[in-house]
């Protein structure tokens, strides 16, 4: 078997196997994204095609493109969008009703018409053989002083209309993100009024039972000596999923200490 | 490897982000849809590029690169402020301008 791929393409095996390695990632990637209910995961499944796209792009002799691919899409725009899903809610995933109905099956066969039409395209169009970029990437000494060449002089103009584009992409986002203060910035004194008033103690008391415990998530003993949720943070109890359940009726440390400040 | 399979790989890739586009609600899934339709483009100019033998398809899918990084700062910016006020990421649940 090997043999007779050997023959079929006597010097592309290595860079074939490499291909198709490569190519299963990519295409399964982006299904897994396509599935993947949790937007994080989806993120990830993202960064996955987007390396392989930078492999692909290097093995086609496009090395520059594929370090920037790297840096700026699996480095820079990747994190972007999982800093921004940190900002609206990790658990933000989608449901699983659907508000049109027979949307995703129209959907399923609309890809799968486009996917015929394109691989019949490409099929027909009989792409052949390339001529390769060796030659080009040699001219001026290397991948990187070939586009360098070709930025500065024949793409010069598209070059500073796209920086423009830069620029004004970044005050658009700046636009976006500004919040104008509608209400008053609260006091330090109002802020310590409304605390006293809304019964908690002042300042919240401190978690562990220290005879015996000193971690952070053993609740600290009230003067009857019932254990007292308020003293530990929610967080710990989310994530060791147990005891210090928070208290509906009496506001736990998060809650009070959210109050006065920001939120987003 | 012949450019048809990279032409393949590419044309997979970008109906597998039009669908996301498509079917997905999370608005940040449908971005990450954009973006590996861009990407699946930026493939067939590398592609184009080897085939021609010129390095006019590489600058071609750099500029894309710059357009897509625009794109995505302006349309994050634009879900954090929907965010802000709706609480949601949802795409069916910003249907003001609907009616």
């Amino acid at each position: 078997m090997t043999s007779l791929l050997a023959v079929a393409h006597p010097s592309n095996l290595p860079n074939d196997i490499a291909f198709w390695i490569v190519a299963v990632l990519a295409v399964g990637g982006a299904l897994m994204m396509l599935f993947s209910r949790k937007a994080v995961h989806a993120a990830l499944w993202v960064a996955l095609v987007m390396g392989n796209l930078a492999i692909m792009y290097i093995m086609e002799g496009a090395v520059f493109l594929g370090i920037v691919q790297l840096v700026v899409y699996t480095g820079a725009v990747m994190m972007l969008f999982l800093f921004v899903l940190m900002l609206v809610g990790v658990d933000s995933s989608d449901s699983v009703v659907e508000t049109l109905r027979g949307q995703r099956a129209a959907a399923a066969v609309a890809g799968i018409g486009f996917v015929v039409l394109l691989v019949g395209a490409i099929g027909h169009s009989g792409t052949g053989g390339a001529v390769g970029v060796v030659g080009p990437n040699l001219v001026d000494g290397g991948n990187v002083q070939g586009l360098a060449r070709l930025i500065f002089t024949r793409y010069f103009w598209a070059f500073e209309v796209i920086s423009a584009l830069l620029i004004t992409a970044a005050m658009g986002a700046m636009l976006l993100a500004h919040r104008e203060r509608i209400t008053r910035r609260r006091s330090q004194r109002e802020l310590s009024i409304e605390r006293t008033r809304s019964g908690a103690p002042q300042p919240l008391t401190a978690p562990g039972v220290y005879s015996r415990h000193n971690a952070v998530d053993t609740p600290g003993l009230l003067p009857d000596g019932t254990p007292s949720p308020v003293t530990v943070p929610e967080a710990l109890g989310e994530l060791t999923g147990r005891a210090p359940v928070p208290l509906k009726q009496w506001p736990g440390r998060d809650e009070l200490e959210r109050g006065g400040g920001e939120d987003l | 490897m012949s450019p048809t399979g990279f032409l393949v790989v590419s044309a997979l890739l970008f109906v597998i982000g039009s669908i996301g586009v498509l079917v997905r609600r999370n608005a940040i899934v449908v971005f990450m849809s954009i973006e590996i339709m861009l990407n699946a483009s930026n493939l067939a100019f590398v592609t184009f590029a080897r085939m021609n033998g010129n390095l006019d398809g590489q600058v071609m899918a750099f500029f894309v690169m710059v357009v897509a990084a625009a794109e995505v700062v302006v349309g994050l910016a634009i879900i954090v402020a929907i965010f802000r006020t709706r609480r949601t990421a949802s795409v069916d649940d910003a249907n003001l301008l609907k009616y």
